[in-house]
């Protein structure tokens, strides 16, 4: 294979494997503070790929036609819209629930997400079509023999490198993240030491969910087209991506979505029969990791006591 | 040896139960207009609520419990009722024909969720893989039909059987992931085979049994005739009736107690020497081989099979239609199959909307009924026995 095409496809992964690293970062706090799976989470990705097409169609009709304006604009409401929504999930469907069975929580959150796919489907203007997504980054690109560089893919792929950073450092080095940590490790120690468990599930929540709606514009920008079946498909690979890494592993949820999206670019192009087959194979090697590493990667430290 | 039972309970409270929940599907099945729908559905809830609030509900659960005998002849005979006054009416008998099948799977992941605890969210995948086998050995092989009805379970527990390694190794959500994963694998690999016809889909053979064929309207006399529906209703009247007799005669044995202790809690029963592993394999293979079952059935009745039929949502909506019912009771899951199923076809105006609406529904559920329309009773060994 020629080094352009090689090229090509690397920038594919890595830019594959940084929505789907977002998607599970959320999927693992989430678990790390409630020990819940939101399975609205890839929905919640929808919705806020969703809000900023509508924030920009609405700043296009107040005659904002700058990018430099119309990207932030289009990011902060999408990811505050989804930070909310992911508060309000927190607090009325997945807190509710906290001394039901697991099956429950999984259940209520898989049923959420139906609901916001049909809601978009049916109640956006013709929402059952695809809809063309602006380009709203610089377009140029940079010539390296016939691999081209492209100016809107390196300013996402730094995009979504910042905020995992930001992740890391709020996580690490803030107070906020110290009670994260803390109520992820034990919440009843955590209350007594003064935490308020409630507002750090609903932060959290808010968080990951925000961080769904940047992977949902990145989606958008990266495709240029969006509909309201992508959630369910980015929800299940983000989810694989967390449980393969380790659920509660912040660092194997990032190792975990780029190792998924090298699985579908292996499928895609290295496996003899067609690349139609790069999910079935992408998935199948889930599966597989799963039988050999049931708690995935990086696994969390289990111990059961009776 | 049968203990002493005390006087057996009334019959008469279940079958005016039985005889009046048939002649509501009836009416209901009979009306066209969306007004008389909906003015039937009100009256039907205000019939519910108000049965429970007089004790009728508890009387006739009693009269259920203690007259099993002639309950599971009065079920099927309101049931051959229903048929015989829609002997002519195609689209109503496929309707009926539908929910009876729908509550053969919807058993099988009884046996899997509300038994051994054994998470499987891929029910429509193990349908499909049913439904692809019959369409497979109609067109390719001269089997007997019947048989090709069991190489649908039998094919659904292999393919199965590949799954079991990975779901018995991990927990909890980690064992969602899988079933979830092997959904959308089943549904893109379909949609990718073109031996399996591609996103087009496959034709299938009508059901033949020894020269019966399914797909010919039977001829009583010269001038009436049934629709050739009423053989599919037959078939799956049949085959849930067995479904049902197999999962009570599973909740009775010690099988089925083992399989309840292993859903409890894992650490205390493997404490007592409880085999875990063995009895999520029972559950997990019992309960594909069901849905694989109903699934070979279902194709042969449709004629026509896609992927589209297997995807994750319809996965789902097995899911909630066991959670509805209750987990664990087979009652409860007739009652929720007929909701599911039959009310999107009957109100047209929600035809569009049914996913969101049995989404709510479910949340609804979660949050206020979390164990379902008629939750699982305790068991009862012998029909009409009361703890002293």
């Amino acid at each position: 294979m020629d080094v352009g095409l090689f090229g090509q496809y690397v920038m594919n992964g890595l830019m594959l494997g940084m929505m789907y690293a977002l998607v599970a970062v959320g999927f693992t706090l989430f678990f790390g503070v409630l020990d819940v799976i939101n399975f609205a989470h890839g929905d919640s990705l929808m919705v806020g790929a969703f809000t900023g097409l509508a924030t920009y169609l609405g700043l296009r009709e107040l005659g904002v036609v700058w990018p430099a304006v119309q990207v932030p604009v289009v990011l902060a409401a999408a990811t505050a819209a989804m930070a909310v929504a992911g508060a309000l999930i927190a607090r009325y469907l997945v807190l509710p629930l906290k001394s039901a069975p697991a099956l429950n929580t999984l259940l209520i959150t898989l049923m959420l997400g139906t609901v916001l796919r049909e809601s978009i489907r049916l109640f956006y203007p013709a929402g059952a079509n695809p809809k063309p997504f602006p380009a709203l980054l610089p377009a140029g690109a940079v010539e390296l023999g016939n691999f081209s560089l492209r100016a809107d893919n390196m300013l996402m792929l730094s995009a979504g490198l910042v905020v995992i950073v930001a992740v890391h450092l709020v996580i690490n080095r803030t107070k906020l993240g110290l009670a994260i940590r803390a109520v992820a490790q034990d919440e009843e120690t955590a209350r007594t030491m003064g935490i308020d468990f409630t507002r750090i599930v609903l932060v959290t929540f808010a968080i990951g969910s925000a961080l769904a709606a940047f992977a949902g514009i990145m989606n958008g920008l990266y495709y240029n087209e969006i509909n309201f079946g992508i959630g369910l498909l980015l929800g299940v690979i983000g989810f694989s991506s967390a449980i393969i890494g380790g659920l509660g592993n912040i660092y194997g949820a990032i190792i975990g979505g780029f190792l998924f999206a090298a699985l579908q670019t292996i499928g895609a192009v290295a496996l003899p029969f067609a690349s139609a087959y790069k999910d079935v194979f992408a998935f199948a090697v889930v599966i597989l990791i799963m039988a050999i590493r049931p708690t995935g990667l990086l696994s969390e430290k289990v111990s059961e006591r009776v | 040896m049968q203990p002493k039972t005390g006087e057996r309970p009334s019959l008469w409270p279940g079958l005016l139960g039985i005889a009046g929940v048939a002649v509501y599907l009836i009416v209901f099945l009979m009306i066209e207009s969306q007004v008389g729908v909906a003015v039937l559905l009100v009256g039907g809830a205000a019939a519910v609520v108000l049965a429970a609030r007089f004790g009728a509900l508890e009387r006739m659960r009693t009269s259920f419990a203690g007259r099993e005998g002639s309950m599971d002849i009065a079920v099927p005979a309101a049931v051959l009722a229903l048929v015989l006054v829609f002997h002519q009416d195609h689209f109503t008998l496929l309707l009926v024909a539908t929910v009876m099948i729908f509550m053969t799977a919807s058993l099988g992941l009884t046996v899997q969720f509300g038994f051994a605890g054994v998470l499987n969210f891929a029910g429509a995948a193990f349908l499909g893989i049913g439904c692809y086998t019959a369409a497979v050995l109609t067109k390719n092989t001269g089997l007997s039909h019947l048989l090709v009805i069991l190489a649908g379970g039998v094919m659904a527990a292999l393919i199965g059987g590949l799954l079991l390694y990975p779901v018995l190794r991990t927990r909890g959500h980690y064992s969602a992931v899988i079933t979830i994963a092997f959904t959308l694998l089943f549904k893109t690999f379909l949609e990718v085979n073109d031996a399996l016809g591609g996103p087009q889909g496959l034709r299938v053979d009508g059901l033949n049994l020894f020269g019966w064929a399914f797909n010919d309207n039977i001829a009583l006399t010269e001038t009436v005739e049934l629709s050739f529906y009423t053989n599919y209703v037959l078939a799956s009247l049949v085959l849930v009736c067995l479904g049902f007799a197999f999962l009570r005669r599973l909740d009775r044995s010690w099988i089925g107690l083992n399989m309840d202790a292993v859903r409890l809690d894992e650490t205390a029963s493997a404490c007592f020497g409880y085999n875990i592993s063995r009895w999520q394999i029972t559950a997990f293979t019992v309960g594909n081989f069901l849905i694989g079952m109903a699934g070979a059935l279902y194709a042969m009745m449709l004629g026509f099979i896609a992927p589209t039929n297997f995807t994750f949502g319809d996965s789902l909506i097995l899911v909630s239609i066991v959670l509805l019912g209750g987990i664990g009771n087979p009652w409860g899951i007739a009652v929720a199959t007929t909701i599911v199923i039959v009310l999107p076809e009957k109100l047209q105006m929600i035809q569009e909307y049914r996913f969101l609406l049995y989404a709510a529904m479910v949340i609804l559920i979660l949050l206020f009924r979390p164990r379902g329309l008629l939750p699982r009773p305790l068991r009862a060994y012998f029909p009409g026995w009361q703890p002293k």
